[in-house]
């Protein structure tokens, strides 16, 4: 059966991207590609390194100095994200069409100001009023939409939270407040950037519940990085592995965890839950991203490699309803 | 062999070197250049002469060459810098060893008496302890030296204590090394650097605290060229003499200037984490 | 916050005792025969034994240690050889026109060096960073005591803008002493002709007072900015939509300000030493000048009574400072 797939509401394709350092031009992405659908958890999954973080940096525009785009598109909607200017990711993208949670709550909160005035900084940037958002029970005031906010977020003592200091807060706590901040003015996209890992395991587990019944509650589309397929399992609609800056196999997550195409998912998937985030059962290191292997760049480390895939990168082909991998075996011609 | 590399693309740092490195060499060169005459004697006849080829700098009150005293001054600037801050090391840098690696209570009096030093500017304490000693240069420099040293301590102590809780140094007592080889091989060593960064640093500003004491009376005594004291003596010539007051001036704050840049780089090179290129 | 403030004021309790002793060790151990020595240079022997009785020098040395306590507990640093009168009373006098004159030069300083310093940071290795750099330095470079000749030399005498020296001028009739602060006692009294001329006499002290101040200070929220901008909560910031220039001067320079508001208590003491010199070449009527004329009439009380008065003012200064730290930065006083 061949349905069309749900519209994205966000995507990348085909990013190439690179870093240009001391040592020489590093290519952290290597034509790498998201599709977000509408109201969809998607997962995006790989090893430490492997550019997950570069790619949240690059669709909300705040890449580091010396990074530079080599190709591709990141389009929001039918809007391409790329030609726009910084004042205008500022004003439109960031906190305001898409909610960033970032990967450690104890560092990413300013500790010499109050949650309120942390809190409220993103609605103040991006002009936003109370009665432009969603909940009735605001009562049209700023504050009100805050108290609603970590009351969404299960944060106890919502009005004597906001006068508090981050340090007052336990790390579970303040990646709530963090959350709450993404939700702050409404975006019906949210990126996640390993959100649990700084958080001991029950926490994770209590965050993860939330972020799924947020996520299904306000019909957000949200991508969850992770390096943990665990997580995905539990979480996510669908699937995005990384190697190495490229992108090799996606797909809805029941689909994929039952049967991986891709060598490299394949072995992952055997690895987990031996280790989080290292191969312990794959031979070889990941490579540098200052001289990656040509074409596919796990073919030094595949153990079904064949002569052409170092020769050029493989182009992804469809393996199913919705699912692409990018590999010879499967007819992904080298171009 | 990297770190002289690296030291040398720090483009302020190496003009901070080569300004040294030059008053050193006029300080070396001055008594074979200026002659006598010109630094104390002077010619009565050509008081308060402009700039001009004949006296570069000018003349000043009592006609002699304001280029030859600035020149001879470097000499006496740049050793009494050294001698007050090697005598500051040679106090500050034990006291801070002995108080960072014991922890008896004479380590602990060590730091106390360290923090009563640093509990008074130094320059208002100098100025006590050498009013205490009798007046002159010699006590000026004592009296600087005497409370400079508390600086130099409180940086070792932070240094050793450093050191002394990582774990090397309990393996080395662990396998029985005695604590002066540790001290000697092990702490001095990785002390030395951020010491080496204070007293370059402390050299511009000892020459600043001296030209200061010679302005006031204090330090310096006529006739010597001291630039401290050659602005003071200069001063009621203004506004016509103005050059008797702004070369040695200028002298002082090209000398302090090098130092200054010296230790910024020195102190970049031993101590990455305050690194500006970055 | 009272439990900080309490622990932070104990804090300096042992190093001001110790300073009582090294004055006390000064001023009556040290020197030779401080009978002599605290009589004066032209005392006759008479006068120089009552002096003995008086301070209790043929006593032991612990009872000579607490009379002086008790002198220094009543106010009481004796007399002045000089000016005749209790050497307390002099400084008390003084006092104010040094405040007046090191607060508007760090309240310049700050001013200046903190925006100087945040934008050098933010536009690190431009132009402007490395002209910030060298001027800096230079300012740190340059002896307080020559700029303020040559700015005379200039603003003077040259273009007769400013008063050479003074805190007012001759003839100008002083506004009542309330608080002894010209600036504000002459807005108290409303007599703005009195503030003008004050102010007018302020400029170029305050102005060279400032320069190292100025220099420091735009050095450390250089380093301190630098340091902020490679934190976590900043990229987050940025992701999170703020606007980049709240980053900047809100979020990012209030915790670099919080940093160096330690150094302001190091930076005080540079003040205050450079203000020796500064106030003698303005004939500022503090006590940076009264410390000097004490140096060069022998005036031994009073250079020891400067040194105490000077050492309690920095230790206030200090825990202001700190408890000011506090306030900005709340991890600070649950940390001690």
């Amino acid at each position: 059966m061949t349905l069309d797939p749900p519209p994205a509401v966000l995507e990348v394709e085909e990013l190439s991207l690179a870093i240009d350092t001391d040592e020489g031009r590093a290519g952290i992405l290597d034509r790498a590609s998201v599709k977000l659908a509408a109201g969809s958890i998607h997962g995006v999954v790989g090893e430490s390194g492997c550019g997950k973080s570069t790619l949240l940096k690059a669709i909300l525009g705040v890449l580091p100095k010396r990074s530079r785009i080599l190709g591709g598109d990141i389009r929001l909607g039918q809007r391409s994200l790329l030609g726009l200017s910084p004042e205008a990711m500022q004003r439109e993208v960031r906190g305001r069409a898409i909610g960033f949670i970032p990967q450690d709550p104890f560092q990413a909160l300013n500790p010499v100001f109050r949650v309120d005035t942390q809190l409220m900084e993103p609605l103040a940037a991006h002009g936003f009023r109370p009665d432009d958002g969603l909940a009735p029970e605001d009562g049209g005031s700023m504050r009100g939409h805050l108290v609603s906010l970590l009351k969404a977020v299960q944060l106890p003592d919502a009005e004597q939270a906001l006068r508090r200091y981050p340090h007052q807060f336990s790390g579970g706590q303040r990646q709530r407040l963090l959350i709450a901040a993404a939700l702050a003015c409404a975006p019906r996209i949210v990126l996640a950037d390993e959100p649990t890992t700084a958080l001991d395991v029950t926490t994770q587990l209590q965050i993860l519940k939330l972020l799924h019944n947020l996520a299904r509650q306000r019909r957000l589309s949200m991508i969850f990085v992770t390096h943990d397929f665990g997580v995905v399992a539990q979480l996510c609609d669908e699937v995005t592995v990384m190697y190495a800056g490229q992108t090799v196999e996606s797909g809805p997550v029941r689909d994929v965890l039952d049967s991986p195409r891709h060598p490299y998912t394949r072995l992952l998937l055997a690895c987990h839950p031996a280790r989080q985030g290292e191969l312990a059962g794959i031979p070889g290191s990941v490579p540098s991203a200052l001289q990656p292997p040509s074409g596919c760049r796990f073919h030094p480390r595949c153990p079904q490699a064949r002569l052409q895939c170092g020769a050029a990168p493989p182009s992804r082909v469809q393996v199913g309803a919705g699912r692409e991998v990018a590999c010879v075996l499967y007819g992904g011609a080298a171009e | 062999m990297l770190i002289l590399i690296k030291f040398l693309r720090d483009v302020p740092a190496v003009l901070g070197a080569v300004i040294v490195l030059s008053v050193a060499a006029l300080a070396v060169v001055a008594p074979l250049v200026a002659s006598p005459e010109a630094v104390f004697d002077g010619n009565l006849l050509e008081r308060l002469q402009p700039p001009s080829s004949v006296h570069l700098f000018g003349t000043d009150n009592l006609g002699r060459d304001i280029c030859a005293r600035v020149m001879v001054g470097s000499r006496g600037a740049l050793l009494v810098a050294l001698s007050v801050v090697v005598l500051a090391v040679a106090i500050g840098v034990p006291a801070g060893l002995y108080a960072g690696y014991t922890t008896s209570w004479g380590s602990e009096l060590v730091m106390r008496i360290t923090d009563v030093f640093l509990a008074v500017p130094q320059l208002i304490l100098a100025l006590a302890i050498a009013q205490l000693i009798g007046k002159g240069l010699e006590s000026a420099m004592v009296a600087l030296g005497l409370t400079y040293w508390p600086f130099f301590c409180r940086t070792v102590y932070a240094e050793t204590r450093r050191v002394r809780s990582t774990l090397f140094v309990d393996a080395l007592e662990g396998i029985g090394a005695s604590r002066s080889r540790i001290l000697m091989v092990h702490v001095l060593p990785n002390v030395a650097s951020p010491v080496i960064v204070r007293a370059t640093i402390g050299m511009g500003f000892t020459i600043l605290t001296t030209a200061v004491l010679g302005f006031l009376g204090i330090g310096a005594t006529p006739p010597m060229p001291d630039w401290g004291l050659a602005i003071a003596e200069s001063r009621e010539y203004l506004p016509d003499s103005w050059w008797a007051v702004t070369f040695p001036g200028l002298a002082i704050l090209a000398t302090v200037l090098g130092f200054n840049l010296l230790g910024d780089g020195l102190r970049d090179l031993v101590d990455p984490r305050l690194r500006r290129s970055r | 916050m009272g439990r900080f403030i309490l622990r932070r004021m104990l804090f300096v309790v042992p190093s001001l005792l110790g300073l009582l002793v090294l004055t006390f060790v000064m001023l009556r151990v040290l020197p030779n025969d401080p009978s002599a020595a605290l009589a004066g240079e032209n005392a006759t022997p008479a006068q120089i034994a009552a002096v003995r009785t008086a301070y209790g020098f043929d006593q032991p040395i612990w009872k000579q240690f607490a009379v002086y306590l008790k002198q220094v507990v009543h106010a009481d640093l004796g007399t002045s050889i000089v000016t005749g009168r209790p050497v307390v009373a002099d400084i008390a006098l003084r006092l104010p026109a040094t405040i007046e004159l090191t607060f508007c030069a760090l309240l310049f300083a700050s001013a200046m060096g903190i925006p100087i310093g945040t934008l050098a940071a933010v536009w690190h290795n431009s132009v402007f960073d490395h002209a910030m750099r060298i001027v800096t330095v230079g300012g740190l470079a340059i002896a307080a005591f020559w700029f303020a000749i040559i700015l005379q030399l200039v603003f003077s005498m040259s273009l007769d803008w400013l008063p050479l020296r003074g805190r007012i001028s001759v003839g100008m009739p002083e506004p009542a002493p309330v608080t002894r602060l010209l600036l504000v006692d002459s807005l108290l009294a409303g007599r703005l002709g009195v503030f003008r001329d004050a102010l007018l006499h302020l400029v170029m002290p305050a102005l060279t007072l400032s320069l190292g101040g100025l220099a420091s200070i735009a050095r450390f929220t250089r380093a301190g900015v630098l340091d902020t901008l490679q934190k976590d909560f900043v990229g987050y910031a940025e992701a999170a939509g703020y606007r980049r220039s709240r980053i900047i001067w809100v979020y990012v320079l209030r915790n670099s300000v919080v940093a160096a508001t330690t150094q302001i208590g190091l930076l005080f003491g540079a003040l205050i030493s450079s203000a020796v010199a500064v106030e003698s070449i303005f004939d500022w009527p503090g006590i940076g000048s009264y410390a000097v004329k004490a140096i060069l009439t022998s005036d031994y009380k009073a250079i020891l009574a400067v040194t105490l008065v000077v050492g309690v003012i920095y230790a206030i200064v200090n825990i202001v400072v700190d408890i000011v730290h506090a306030l900005l930065d709340p991890r600070v006083a649950e940390s001690l």
